[in-house]
């Protein structure tokens, strides 16, 4: 009977979660879900999320209660269809409960390995890989000031049939700092070098912001390694840049002066915890971070515009191509979408800011699954 | 990134430091090791808790050396040391024996930047070992920051954690000024997360381990841990703390510590050393002053006795401020209701 019954776990946002707390349940006792419907909201000391029932079904049970805070892989609820008895269901919780108390179930949802260190050149990379199969691997690239787990929500829903790769760009993260001239050719180069050395001759690329330059640039020195680009809210596209991020983020040292500087990425600002505040006053703490940091802005935004000029790359681009944006992004503007051709859908998504693979992650997430299938 | 113990921080500190910058040496009594024991092993202690352990094997004798058991002429070496173009980090063992070498440190470090009209700077770090807790007994066992947060040209860290050590130790090695490192010798095996990367953390800048609306409690070292400790036992009660850690009691964030204060209008602090002319009445008699119409109750320090502190086990459990200490002040203060009608 228990190939009826789908436990719902708490599950793994992104490599640092231990564990989670549920906020709220949005769907009663009882009721009936579809595979893909937010059936409560997940809060970690990184982000606060939806989480997307694994199966269709009914809600059988709800175990966690709302306010509670559980390790990842437990138990938080049982789907099943009503055919299925309360005897059997209370025998498979049962089951699960003594199973994961034993320890034997905690990492089935945490099967997430650890990030690896990989030498590219004089570089040293932190790479992140998750998933197996045939399908062509997806490459996530992150944005300025960003890192792999800017990719926390939307690597693994990548990952069912294929291999899909995060990583530091140099300067950042757990990477080496020296940034070379600080350009988006330079990272795209660096790019290259990274799928040369994993092994990997073609990619669907995802980017984010400046790494939307960086995957543009991929794509005009190494078209053959470009499968497909998906650009969310990209540089290249147009001038404008908010300046008052990018200096912000560099002079910015302590909580009160970073925060306000952190709002301008998310249109909801309670997205901004104060875990991801501290790793980003930690990161730049680091020997050589702010140097990076400043070298690639002066490359990438000299006069407070930007300095590359990418469209007629995308629109020379023979793979598909797709772009994301949130319509209150208050670092680069969407308008910077318009007058593309039709070829190139744009995906524009209401009260969402600068960082939608996090705000809308799972929109973001199924606009991605749609395109590399 | 990985997790490393208080120890271990410090230890990849000093060794990425000397790796940068070759003026930067060590030396202290029984750092190296060995040197005129029995066996006449070399690199065996590294330091009486092991902290050097390694660095003498790594970088050789010409930069991590021992010294003969005079404080007074070691550390007055150092000093020189650090006058002349070298950057010392120099080890008191434990902070207890600063009396043989005051001078040294007090009338000599200190004040060369002020009475050479800055032509003089003085890059030394003395490192010692504080606390009580060890069963160590009283003349191994003392808090003494306060003694050098009170002389004008010293630096004073007191760091809280094995992230907070590293950082803050690469900082003082690369300060101009002469800065005094205190490790609770309690705290070596505390393990957490820290980068394998050289990272700074700036002296003066307090960390908020917490932020909460009722009550303000800064501690100082170790006692951010019973803080927090309180603090997360305190919140499933309803009541919210900030704990401030100010990270060196030389410079002081005082700025951040009057800021908490306004907003939640209570304080209680934690310090370990003896409660006359500690920190504790430090920061008391500052948030008095700056922000004595933001309290809503009196200023409460969880503190030792003035006593030296007990060899024996219960009494030195019973002299030291813990969890329990800190919860049941922050419940005094949050219990207080004014008596006398506001005029």
């Amino acid at each position: 009977m228990t190939d009826l019954i789908t436990p719902i776990t708490m599950p793994k946002f992104g490599l640092a979660m231990t564990e989670g707390k549920i906020t709220s349940w949005n769907i009663p006792s009882g009721a009936h879900v579809e595979a893909g419907q937010e059936i409560a909201d997940i809060e970690t000391t990184k982000i606060t999320n939806g989480y997307e029932s694994p199966a269709s079904g009914t809600l059988r049970r709800r175990i966690a209660t709302e306010g509670e805070t559980l390790p990842v892989g437990a138990l938080l609820g049982v789907l099943a269809e009503p055919a299925v008895s309360d005897a059997d269901i209370d025998a498979f919780i049962a089951k699960f409960q003594a199973d994961f108390s034993s320890g034997s179930t905690a990492d089935t949802q945490a099967d997430h390995a650890e990030p690896i260190m990989v030498s590219v050149g004089d570089l040293t990379l932190r790479v992140q890989e998750a998933g197996q199969g045939d399908a062509t691997p997806v490459l996530f690239i992150h944005g300025f000031g960003g890192d792999l787990g800017n990719w926390m929500l939307n690597q693994n829903a990548l990952s069912t049939d294929r291999r899909t790769i995060t990583f530091d760009l140099p300067g950042h993260g757990g990477s080496s700092k020296n940034v070379g001239d600080g350009t988006p050719a330079g990272f795209a180069a660096t790019t290259a070098a990274l799928l040369d050395k994993l092994a990997i001759t073609s990619v669907h690329v995802v980017a984010h912001s400046l790494g939307g330059a960086i995957a543009l640039d991929l794509a005009r020195t190494c078209p053959q390694k470009v499968a497909s680009l998906s650009l969310i809210a990209p540089a290249g596209l147009g001038q404008g840049i908010n300046m008052d991020f990018i200096e912000g983020f560099i002079s910015a040292d302590r909580r009160k002066t970073l925060e306000p500087v952190l709002n301008y990425l998310v249109h909801d600002k309670t997205l901004i915890s104060r875990q991801m505040v501290e790793d980003i006053i930690r990161f730049k703490r680091l020997d050589g971070a702010i140097q990076g940091l400043q070298t690639i802005a002066k490359a990438c935004f000299p006069h407070g515009r930007q300095a590359e000029d990418l469209r007629p790359v995308l629109v020379s681009f023979s793979g598909p191509a797709q772009i994301i944006w949130g319509e209150a992004d208050e670092v680069l503007s969407p308008d910077d979408a318009k007058n593309l051709p039709d070829t190139i859908p744009v995906t524009l998504l209401p009260l969402t800011g600068h960082m939608p693979q996090l705000e809308k992650a799972a929109d973001v997430n199924a606009a991605l699954i749609k395109f590399v299938k | 990134m990985s997790k490393k113990s208080f120890r271990q921080a410090i230890n990849e500190a000093l060794r990425q430091e000397m790796q940068r910058d070759p003026r930067v040496i060590l030396m202290g009594e029984d750092i190296a090791g060995g040197q005129g024991g029995s066996a006449g092993i070399v690199d065996a202690w590294g330091g009486v808790l092991g902290v050097t352990k390694g660095l003498y094997t790594e970088f050789g004798p010409e930069r991590v050396f021992d010294t003969p058991i005079s404080e007074a002429s070691y550390i007055g070496a150092a000093v020189g040391a650090a006058a002349t173009g070298l950057r010392p980090v120099a080890e008191l063992m434990f902070v207890d024996f600063v009396g043989s070498c005051l001078d040294q440190i007090m009338n000599q470090a200190a004040k060369f930047r002020y009475m050479f009209g800055g032509k003089a700077r003085t890059p030394l770090v003395i490192r010692a070992m504080y606390g009580a807790g060890f069963n160590a007994a009283a003349q191994h066992s003392q808090a003494l920051y306060p003694l050098f947060t009170h002389i004008p040209g010293l630096k004073v860290v007191v760091p809280s954690s094995p992230y907070e050590a590293k950082g803050l130790l690469i900082e003082a090695i690369r300060d101009d000024d002469p800065v005094i490192f205190l490790e609770n010798k309690v705290m070596y095996d505390d393990e957490e997360e820290v980068p394998d990367e050289p990272y700074s953390i700036p002296f003066g800048e307090a960390n908020l381990t917490r932020e909460g609306d009722d009550v303000t409690i800064v501690a100082f070292g170790r006692m951010v841990n019973f803080a927090n400790e309180a603090a997360d036992r305190l919140e499933k009660d309803g009541i919210s703390c900030t704990v401030i850690d100010p990270r060196t009691t030389s410079p002081l964030d005082s700025a951040t510590i009057l800021e908490c204060v306004e907003d939640t209008g209570r304080l209680v602090i934690v310090d370990e050393s003896s409660p006359r002319c500690n920190m504790a009445t430090d920061v008391a008699a500052l948030v008095a002053e700056q922000a004595f119409d933001a309290l809503k109750a009196p200023i409460r320090q969880v503190v030792p006795p003035h006593t030296p502190v007990p060899f024996a086990t219960v009494l030195e459990k019973l002299y030291l401020p813990d969890a329990a200490r800190i919860e049941s002040a922050v419940r005094s203060v949050m219990a207080y209701k004014k008596t006398k009608q506001d005029a």
